[in-house]
């Protein structure tokens, strides 16, 4: 394995490391305030029609919704576990936690699938072929909307994270990181604990309201 | 060789994330009124410091790096505390029930 060196316009691998995270950490921070502009819209029309929303949210399927929940901090757990060990030049068992962590990520999305094709069976999708009466049925619509595209763009970002996983993975795997170099895994895992953080305040908002008598 | 063991703080904290992530759903079905929401997003801020803080490894970084960190967040909190004032506050939030256009008949064709 070739000793890594930094970039030319590094001292040293140290520097570069820190600038790799401080980059990651301004790219997350648009992250936020994309996903926080959707969050912010749905915290308007929440307040504003809150029994609309509160029924609006017991049609979601909160079993699918934990169990994707429980999923996705499992594989952030594997991917922290996976940084933590690379840097001991133990890639093998590094890269069998990090596919580990990219197939829990593929279960989510088949989940998100199931989870979809109910809520079609249901008439909920707004622009497809929503069909709800009531009171509430505008309130109701809106959530979905919210929801949508809420949860398919969050869905884009595991699937990005399940390919870089893939990839940094097989790195792993060719003993490429060590305690000298690791900035590629680290970095890339703190995307998918992104990713995690964006699903945890995603299922509190989605999931959870009106659940009590 | 045991050095690949996962250490005990990675345990501790993904323990604690399930246990809080059972917390929020039997939290959500007990008749607490208003509490309701804020019990499920003060579960979410803490499962959310806790993936902070231990997996993305926010403890042990230098105050530069947690400072860009929190600068996403910091923002977040600006836009939607000026946001929601302005919508709490208003005397005629919503207007009126949303506009509801059935999605079942399809528009006509000319």
């Amino acid at each position: 394995m070739p000793e890594a060196h930094p970039a030319f316009q590094f001292v040293d691998l140290r520097q570069q490391h820190d600038v790799a995270q401080l980059g990651m950490w301004v790219f997350l921070a648009t992250e936020v305030l994309f996903f926080g502009g959707l969050i912010l819209a749905y915290s308007a029309y929440r307040i504003g029609y809150p029994e609309g929303f509160a029924e609006a949210a017991r049609h979601t399927k909160i079993v699918i919704g934990a169990s994707n929940t429980a999923i996705l901090l499992t594989s952030s757990f594997l991917v922290a576990w996976a940084v933590l060990i690379v840097r001991l030049r133990e890639g093998r068992i590094a890269a069998l936690l990090l596919w580990g962590a990219a197939a829990l990520g593929v279960i989510f999305l088949v989940l998100k699938g199931v989870e979809y094709s109910e809520e079609y069976r249901e008439h909920l999708i707004p622009g497809l072929n929503f069909a709800l009466d009531g009171p509430n049925a505008g309130a109701i619509k809106l959530f979905f909307a919210f929801y949508f595209v809420a949860t398919g763009l969050h869905a884009v970002h595991v699937a990005v994270g399940i390919v870089v996983l893939v990839v940094i993975g097989i790195r792993a795997r060719q003993d490429a990181y060590s305690d000298r170099y690791h900035s590629p895994i680290t970095v890339a895992g703190l995307y998918w604990h992104f990713v995690d953080i964006v699903w945890i305040f995603l299922f509190a908002l989605i999931y959870l309201p009106g659940r009590a008598p | 060789m045991t050095r690949w063991h996962p250490p005990r703080i990675l345990l501790f904290s993904w323990a604690g994330l399930l246990a809080l992530l059972a917390l929020t759903v039997f939290g959500a079905y007990q008749p607490l009124g208003w509490f309701n929401t804020g019990l499920a997003l003060t579960i979410a801020l803490g499962k959310a410091l806790i993936v902070l803080a231990i997996f993305m490894e926010l403890r042990e970084r230098n105050a530069l790096t947690i400072a860009f960190a929190g600068a996403g967040f910091f923002w977040l909190a600006i836009m939607l505390w000026l946001a929601l004032a302005d919508f709490v506050t208003r005397p005629n939030f919503p207007p009126g029930p949303p506009m509801m256009h059935s999605d079942s008949t399809p528009p006509p064709r000319s």
